[in-house]
């Protein structure tokens, strides 16, 4: 079966990015988050929330409660509804099904919200929950959580590319310097190499340093066409590919990449730019290795280069290789399903010009990237998107 | 009798001019019972469940469900416990007459001869010699085998060896004798039975139920306190349980003794 | 190389008994498939009865064919162990007190990869064998070991957390006037038992074997009478916070079915013997085992059965005794049921007719009474919950999954 070639997104734009700032806990629930971004969407647009007929819902701590619920909750009336259980991969998800909707005019404006809280037993409990498949084979074997997946997949491709620490450290280092220029981060000292090295270890070798902090908290952005943007007066960027991948390389013992690899050619083929053009890039970096692997799955570099090339780079937002500008999950925390959001947002941010104090000089195109649900002994989901700014 | 005298025999004992003495060892579910071979129906031993002891099974009281054989603990048998007694009129616990359940009794003192010989019989020449020191044994009286086999631990008391029970008893003769000669109305004992341990092996097997329930006489085992005893002057007050038709109970059973 | 454990020291009065947690419990209905075969201590997983692929986890449909013909089967043991990390900071209660844990990718010989509990001898890149363990809340999980024999093996601290191994545990045999409750006390004693103690009922009867246990270094007769209610109670009110292992014993066997007996009093005596006889002890012992399941090396660790193979299938021959056995099987249900928070395991030892004398009129093939000692501790050391021991238990069980009702007609002859 040959895989046809897909339609551009021609006029497909997004606008609005919201962040409700983090906190390490929170009393309130998901609904009250998502609520606060919805209202901050509503408010940054300049529009009612009557004007919102689409809208795609990501959390982890809902409870039983799913999109449809979320519409009465919050008395919206919409004419397409989407909830997506991805993770870490839902807010490419959510993008790339709500821009077919506005595209196809099943809707005009989507929202799209992930927020998740964080109570003090939340955590666990969605360890716990996970997956089906975690429940029966994973958790009652130390009950380690992602930390110990992550640490077999990371000892392994380590050893396997002859990756030290050091060069994995790199990343999180860099993040954390990026992070300090981010008001909302909650990780708010500087970090350096030594105290990366000296961390103690969780899981071998993933160490404190290596781990996002769960924290509660809320992201979201609106996607319309071209001329509901202008119509409204919204600065606004250009959808200009996307790539989405389950399951990949099932065969492979150890996962060694993720399912960009597999489609890695046709998300720059349809954006018609180049790695190298890109001004930012915005990782899913639930941990430092599985941003390494996504250098090498986005075609930074060859794979089992990763090291090397986070050698040779700056990563940090003055640097010549700008990453994860607001600090990433690593440094900004992990608010569940928004941790997906996150470098979405900010790459939306930075390609629209209004980042603020993490802002990139002239950013005007970005790479943002997702991974999720760690289901057995891999992350299933991945997906990437290229968006452009204004400028370009 | 007239009224007076039943009511000086209770000023008596309260007063302690009359001994009560208890021959009855406390009934437990580690009291030995009676061993048959194991293909044969067994005695239930004594079981005491509880049933609430001021608590959430009954918050304001305790007592007990017991359960037991007829022939467990200090025990009574009736005729009807033997095939010799067993067409007897009145021969059950239940039917038989409440005044056999209070008479005197001759005591016996064979306990030296039994701290030497486990297999120790009684015999006829024996009760002829308690007969020379005591006299005649009356009409309707128990007689009372002491042998302090009561004061044994558990495992001298049942005496088991590979070829049974090794514990004293009557032999035929005597027990013959003592029914037919003198007319007891029954036959008490320290032991597990009125029989001897090897009684199985006597003729007729097992002469003192053979003799005393074919005649409509009684039987008392796992006795205590005998040594608490004259030879005469006692009177045994030995009322079984009213169990339906039943061969035999444990019981309590209360020696009057003339302290004078 | 694991350095040999030590006898544990007497308790400080002064601390508290560290109380037992149970690791994760929750798992899908197909996922049994393993506790399944772990409880008889087989390793099994699911292969496609189209394609013939293993698949692991627990599946409802194949992943190379969709084919929902997935059966749990006896499958190679060996893998190789692709990475290891050591979770030092869980998030659940039971595994951070048992932190640093170690756990690995094991990819099967014959296909998928499993995440396992590692033994300390498994190293990265080598062979290993597996096997599926009942863990301390009673779940089946993947175990690896080294694929050869190490020093002091049985020794691993997380092989240990699987087990119920007797060594430098205290074990009560309930019933030592029977030539099995003997075996299983030399049995017991000889894997390494500290403390063997060994009820005997009716002291003042004589029996067989006394002076195998009289005056003997680690052998401490109690008076116990299990059908006995109060004298089971007094017992653990003596010894009952140091009874790491309970062995029932109790062995009551008469033949006879219903019509041919007259009257309950025998089967009155096989339920007091055994049913209730098995209520007492589960009462007087079990909640301190419960509470005693995470108290150092010898902590409580297990409950094991002697059941007749006939609690399965009635064989009318002993009917009744038969029906006795079934009482006691379903109690062990609840038993297990009741002891898994204590993370105590409950095994039952399902055997045929015994080399003893009230079926001594039955045709061998008999288990000989040492057979059934030595099958005690291996299933203790290796936490088996469930062992048919001898030709005859093996062939009850085989027959009664090909067809029950041939068994119950072939059982009445
Ligand atoms: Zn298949």
């Amino acid at each position: 079966m040959t895989i046809s070639l897909r339609r551009p997104y021609d006029d497909v734009v997004i606008a609005a990015p919201v962040t409700i700032p983090y906190v390490r806990y929170s009393i309130e629930s998901a609904q009250w988050w998502i609520g606060r971004a919805l209202s901050a969407l509503v408010a940054q647009a300049g529009i009612k929330a009557s004007d919102i007929d689409g809208l795609c819902v990501s959390s982890f701590t809902m409870g039983t409660d799913s999109g449809i619920g979320l519409t009465q909750h919050f008395g919206i009336c919409v004419r397409w509804l989407d909830t997506i259980p991805l993770g870490g991969a839902s807010a490419i998800a959510a993008l790339r099904k709500a821009a077919r909707a506005v595209q196809a005019r099943d809707a005009d404006i989507v929202a799209c919200v992930a927020g998740d809280t964080n109570h003090v037993d939340s955590f666990r409990l969605t360890l716990e929950n996970f997956s089906r498949f975690n429940q029966d084979a994973v958790y009652p074997y130390g009950a380690g959580g992602a930390n110990a997946s992550f640490a077999l997949i990371a000892r392994n491709y380590m050893r396997t590319f002859g990756v030290t620490r050091e060069d994995v450290g790199r990343i999180a280092v860099a993040q954390r310097a990026n992070a300090l220029r981010n008001p909302h981060a909650l990780m708010k000292a500087p970090l350096t190499m030594e105290q990366y090295l000296s961390a103690r270890p969780i899981s071998d070798p993933i160490h404190l340093f290596d781990c996002v902090m769960p924290c509660a908290g809320a992201e979201a952005f609106l996607v319309m066409r071209d001329e509901t943007a202008a119509s409204l007066g919204l600065s606004a960027a250009r959808l200009l590919s996307t790539i989405e991948r389950h399951n990949a390389f099932a065969d492979d013992p150890m996962q060694v990449r993720g399912g960009w690899a597999m489609d890695v050619g046709e998300l720059y083929a349809m954006a018609g730019v180049k790695p190298e053009d890109l001004d930012i890039v915005q990782t899913y970096d639930d941990y430092p290795v599985i941003t390494m692997m996504q250098f090498e799955d986005l075609g930074f570099c060859n794979k089992g280069e990763g090291a090397e090339f986070v050698r040779q780079h700056d990563l940090t937002i003055d640097g010549d290789f700008p990453h994860n500008t607001s600090g990433g999950q690593l440094s900004v925390g992990q608010a569940g399903a928004a941790g997906a959001y996150l470098g979405l947002v900010e790459g939306l941010r930075q390609v629209l010009g209004i980042a603020g104090p993490t802002q990139v000089r002239n950013a005007s195109l970005a790479l943002a990237s997702g991974f999720g649900m760690i289901n057995y002994d891999r992350g299933l989901a991945s997906g990437a998107a290229i968006l452009a700014g204004p400028s370009r | 009798m007239q009224s007076k005298g039943l009511l000086e025999l209770a000023s008596a004992i309260s007063s302690g001019a009359v001994r009560v003495v208890d021959l009855t060892f406390t009934l437990s579910p580690d009291f030995p019972v009676i061993v048959l071979p194991p293909e044969f129906g067994q005695a239930a031993p004594v079981r005491i469940q509880e049933i609430s002891r001021y608590d959430g099974r009954g918050p304001a009281w305790y007592w007990n469900n017991v359960t037991f054989g007829e022939h467990t603990g200090t025990h009574f048998d009736a005729p009807i416990h033997w095939f010799t007694g067993k067409n007897l009129p009145n021969n059950a616990v239940d039917t038989m007459p409440a005044k056999d359940m209070i008479a005197p009794a001759c005591v016996i003192d064979c306990s030296v001869q039994a701290a030497q010989d486990p297999d120790f019989l009684l015999t006829v020449p024996i009760v002829e010699a308690w007969e020379a020191r005591h006299g005649r044994i009356p009409q309707r009286n128990w007689v009372l085998l002491r042998t302090d086999w009561s004061k044994k631990g558990w495992r001298d008391y049942s005496n088991l060896g590979d070829d049974g029970a090794h514990t004293p008893g009557p032999n035929p003769a005597v027990m013959k004798w003592l029914v037919e000669e003198r007319g007891v109305i029954g036959f008490g004992t320290e032991t597990i039975g009125t029989d001897a341990g090897q009684a199985g092996h006597f003729e007729p097997p097992y002469p003192a139920h053979h003799f005393l329930h074919g005649a409509g006489r009684y039987g008392l085992q796992c006795l205590c306190n005998l040594d608490q005893l004259p030879a005469t002057g006692v009177v045994i007050v030995a009322s079984p349980l009213k169990i339906q038709n039943g061969s035999g109970s444990p019981l309590r059973v209360i020696a009057l003794v003339s302290s004078t | 190389m694991i350095e040999p454990i030590k006898p544990s020291r007497r308790k400080n009065p002064l601390l508290r008994t560290r109380l037992p947690a149970s690791p994760p419990r929750p798992r899908s209905r197909m996922s049994h498939g393993f506790t399944r075969a772990a409880a008889e201590g087989r390793f099994m997983l699911q292969r496609c009865e189209a394609c013939g692929a293993f698949a692991y986890p627990a599946r409802e449909a194949c992943p190379s064919c969709l084919s929902a013909g997935l059966a749990f089967v006896d499958a190679p043991r060996r893998g190789v162990l692709l990475a290891e990390t050591t979770a030092r900071v869980p998030s659940d209660v039971y595994f951070r007190e048992r932190a640093p844990w170690r756990i690995g990718l094991i990819k099967m010989d014959c296909g998928p990869t499993i995440v396992a509990h590692l033994h300390a001898d498994c190293a990265e890149g080598a062979a290993v064998r597996m096997s599926l363990q009942l863990d301390k809340s009673g779940q089946a999980v993947a175990f690896a070991h080294p694929e050869a024999e190490t020093p002091n093996m049985a020794d691993d601290r997380q092989w240990r957390e699987m087990t119920a191994d007797p060594k430098f545990r205290r074990a009560l045999v309930t019933n030592g006037r029977s030539v099995i409750g003997q075996e299983a006390v030399a049995a017991l004693k000889a894997a390494g038992a500290k403390t063997v103690f060994v009820g005997i009922a009716e002291p003042w009867r004589p029996f067989a074997g006394e002076e195998r246990l009289r005056g003997q270094d680690g052998i401490e007769i109690v008076t116990l009478d299990a059908a006995d209610e109060k004298s089971a109670t007094d017992v653990a009110a003596d010894i009952g916070g140091k009874v790491d292992i309970l062995v029932n014993t109790t062995e009551y066997v008469r033949p006879g079915g219903l019509l041919d007996r007259r009257g309950t009093s025998i089967a009155r005596d096989e339920i007091d013997q055994a049913y209730l006889g098995f209520i007492n002890l589960a009462q007087a012992f079990g909640p301190a085992m419960r509470t005693r399941g995470a108290d150092g090396i010898n902590s409580s660790a297990a409950w094991v059965n002697i059941l007749s193979v006939y609690a399965l299938a009635n064989w009318p021959a002993f009917g009744a005794y038969s029906a006795s056995q079934a009482a006691c099987l379903s109690l062990s249900h609840c038993l297990r049921a009741e002891l898994r928070p204590g993370g105590v395991r409950v095994m039952n030892l399902f055997t045929g007719p015994a080399d003893t004398e009230w079926f001594q009129t039955v045709p061998p093939p008999k288990v000989a009474p040492r057979v059934i000692a030595q099958a005690i501790v291996s299933g203790l050391r290796n936490g088996l919950e469930e062992m048919y021991v001898g030709d005859v238990a093996e062939e009850i069980r085989q027959r009664l999954a090909a067809n029950p009702k041939a068994l119950e007609r072939e059982l009445d002859r």
